[in-house]
């Protein structure tokens, strides 16, 4: 099929060559700059927060549809081929079966095995019980490359909160709203903790490990679930480890940290942003002093500030490449030196586009 | 004729000199190395109207940027060139392109400088194999030696196709145009410039149509553009099964040296990738710069491949939601925005009225004639 384009007599790419970034690896480069001899080399793209949501019957919200639809339809365009997807939670709105199979039908278009993450929001009307029809356990891990992954369903909570509400669907709409004094912290619990502790228990201390967690395994800004109430207990677990890497989603925004080898990056939502806590709620939040925040998404462009990703394994660390939908691409890679995710445009305060201070 | 050309081009610089730009129009951005001079600007336009400089003899820039149409080649739907060799795209205007932030439908070029050196080179346009041919034209040409020492200060031996490009996107520079009944309505303040039609039109414009989120307006002046790139579900809506594999194919070709400027315009599917091809990130699949709307209704058909025939059929591909027919399957990569917007027929039909209303007065008799041949081949 190349062919069918006649060789260039000219070089063209003079202007352009600078495009060759994230957004699509060149076929050429294949092979990761960087990577360690012996070290795992591969890729997998990173899908979450879509929010399908119910209109009436067969009517759903477009917005989040077609978010959803463009991110499957760009991850199948990816070369290389990522070696699998994960997706990161809240495939579903308010977590009705029709919302479910609705999502779970849009991401049946992914050309790659799925991973699936649970989110409160495919959670919370049934305890995850249709969830669990459609996507397997709530919590797992497998081994991949010489890297060990774990999924956490870092999103229950309190037993009494759980049961003290008349409807399931009161349940749900409480624990989908922001700010909400009905509203209750997310953890993992203590029977996953156990399996956690026995799961690396297997694992050697070289051996990277990837976390994949709806909610930050870090507390963020309590008012809005940036918050796992075992985050200390869990990076207790994570720390004997050489090379850590937690992806979490939820936030709807770009965040990424590191607390001693643990490399934290947060990923976008394909449905809509979130202000950082700081602008919106005027609240104090811990957002990590490392990270250089997204600019100020249009609020006319119903794609701006969303998006997908798909991530380089290098050298045991993660470089994630954030596709923004109608904004500049984004990429926090691991720098090897400093020992933390960096932005490698941005980190620069002088590269900076100023942040917005407000609301 | 070049006396005449010299005259007007000495008009417009004295406009320009007085920072009286056309109502509604900011000042022309003029790069530094490129001044204007009225005998640059004459220059470029004969350059722009020499047909020798396509390999049959036969083409000239003003084969596909006819001044009487508004500088395109309405009603064809994509250029032809040499032999009558057919592209794949519809000729943009060159009038007010001056103001353009990229070149071509898909911003392949930076400025209208390097955009000047494609057409020469593309096979289906003027065919040249290299610009070498011009050049000897222009040295043994001994008006254009004379011209090119007086705007250059260059000699023969040092003409160059950068003073070629540089004359050529001077003479282009001066083809902007504003007046028209809605800039004399909204920024000149007079009431009765626009008619209630079109009035009506314009709040759907900043309304319900949602046209303004892309062909962006500014406090004192309208472009009708954000300069950006968006799919909006032409061309890549016929394509959709096919986007994997074509995509795949043109980054290995890309890679592999082809050349871009000759792959879009000759092969109707990779036109269709759009800004995709040229900056290789999976969210330009599709995306198209927004064209601006000033002296729309005299540029017809419309889209990047012309193939949408009218304004209304624009207007009803938008309402839509970014389908021509109204069952027709979107294609994911649509951008944000685009979608069903429930207009009424008669929303429809002003906005289509307050687009006619974008016409300079210069080409007010090509809207007449526009119109007219619009109604008879509706009425096929």
């Amino acid at each position: 099929m190349s062919n069918k384009y006649i060789a260039g007599r000219r070089d063209f790419l003079k202007a352009t060559t600078s495009g060759l970034i994230a957004g699509m690896l060149p076929v050429s480069l294949v092979r990761l700059a960087g990577a360690a001899e012996g070290e795992p080399d591969f890729t997998f793209a990173y899908i979450s927060d879509s929010h399908i949501q119910q209109i009436k019957g067969a009517k759903f919200v477009r917005n989040w549809d077609q978010g959803l639809i463009r991110a499957v339809a760009e991850a199948n365009l990816l070369e290389p081929k990522p070696d699998f997807v994960v997706f990161g939670g809240d495939l579903a709105q308010l977590g009705s079966k029709a919302e479910l199979d609705h999502g779970a039908e849009i991401l049946a278009g992914l050309n790659y095995k799925t991973h699936a993450v649970l989110g409160e929001h495919d959670f919370y009307l049934d305890m995850g019980e249709y969830w669990s029809k459609l996507y397997g356990d709530h919590y797992y891990s497998w081994d991949h490359k010489g890297v060990h992954f774990v999924v956490l369903n870092s999103i229950l909570t309190y037993d009494d909160w759980v049961n003290k509400w008349e409807t399931d669907e009161r349940r749900m709409n409480e624990m989908a709203g922001l700010d909400n004094p009905n509203g209750s912290p997310f953890m993992v619990g203590d029977k996953q903790m156990k399996w956690l502790k026995k799961d690396l228990s297997k694992v050697s201390k070289d051996t990277p490990i990837i976390v994949f967690s709806h909610s930050p395994l870090q507390k963020i800004y309590k008012g809005w679930n940036f918050w796992t109430e075992e985050a200390d207990d869990i990076q207790a677990l994570l720390k004997p480890f050489d090379k850590v890497n937690v992806i979490y989603g939820h936030v709807h925004q770009i965040q990424y940290n590191q607390i001693d080898n643990i490399a934290f990056t947060s990923v976008m939502s394909t449905a809509w942003p979130w202000p950082y806590p700081e602008s919106y709620a005027q609240a104090e939040s811990h957002l990590p002093i490392l990270t250089v925040p997204m600019n100020r998404a249009d609020p006319f462009n119903e794609r701006d500030a969303t998006g997908w990703q798909f991530m380089n394994m290098n050298s045991g660390r993660v470089d994630l490449e954030f596709n923004l939908y109608n904004n500049t691409n984004r990429t926090v890679g691991f720098n090897h030196d400093k020992g933390h995710p960096e932005d490698t445009s941005f980190s620069d305060p002088d590269a900076r586009t100023p942040a917005q201070s407000h609301f | 004729m070049i006396k005449a050309l010299l005259a007007i081009a000495a008009l417009v610089l004295t406009g320009a000199a007085a920072a009286q730009a056309p109502l509604g129009l900011p000042d022309v951005p003029v790069p530094v190395d490129n001044p204007q001079t009225p005998e640059k600007i004459a220059l470029g336009s004969r350059l722009f109207n020499d047909l020798r400089f396509s390999s049959t003899r036969a083409v000239s820039c003003a084969t596909c940027h006819i001044a009487a149409l508004a500088f395109t080649d309405s009603p064809l739907h994509v250029s032809k060139g040499i032999n009558d060799l057919t592209g794949t795209r519809n000729a943009p205007t060159v009038v007010n392109a001056a103001f353009n932030k990229t070149q071509f439908w898909d911003g392949r070029s930076p400025d209208l400088e390097d955009q000047a050196l494609h057409p020469f080179l593309n096979p289906v346009e003027m065919g040249l194999e290299n610009h070498d041919p011009i050049l000897e034209t222009i040295r043994n040409d001994s008006e254009y030696v004379k011209a090119f020492g007086t705007v250059f200060d260059a000699g023969p031996d040092e003409i160059s196709m950068n003073e070629v490009t540089k004359a050529i996107a001077a003479f282009e520079r001066t083809q902007v145009s504003g007046d028209s009944p809605f800039d004399r309505w909204y920024f000149g303040g007079e009431q009765d410039a626009m008619t209630e039609d079109a009035v009506r039109g314009f709040a759907v414009f900043l309304g319900n149509g949602r046209c303004v989120s892309c062909h962006a307006m500014e406090q004192d002046f309208a472009l009708f553009t954000d300069h950006q790139f968006h799919n909006v579900g032409v061309g890549i809506n016929d394509i959709q099964d096919k986007v994997p594999e074509l995509a795949r194919a043109f980054q290995v070709a890309k890679n592999e040296g082809m050349d871009v400027d000759v792959a879009v315009l000759t092969d109707a599917d990779t036109s269709h990738l759009g800004r995709f091809a040229v900056d290789d990130q999976l969210s330009s699949m599709g995306a198209f710069k927004t064209s601006t709307l000033r002296n729309i209704a005299v540029t017809a058909p419309y889209m990047h491949d012309g193939s949408i025939r009218t304004l209304r059929e624009v207007v009803e591909h938008y309402n839509n939601g970014g389908v021509s027919k109204a069952d027709g399957a979107v294609n994911p990569f649509l951008s944000g925005g685009i979608r069903p917007l429930n207009l009424t027929e008669q929303e429809m039909d002003d906005l289509v009225a307050f687009m006619e209303a974008l016409t300079s007065p210069q080409f007010e008799q090509s809207l007449a004639g526009s119109v007219a041949s619009a109604k008879v081949s509706g009425e096929e």
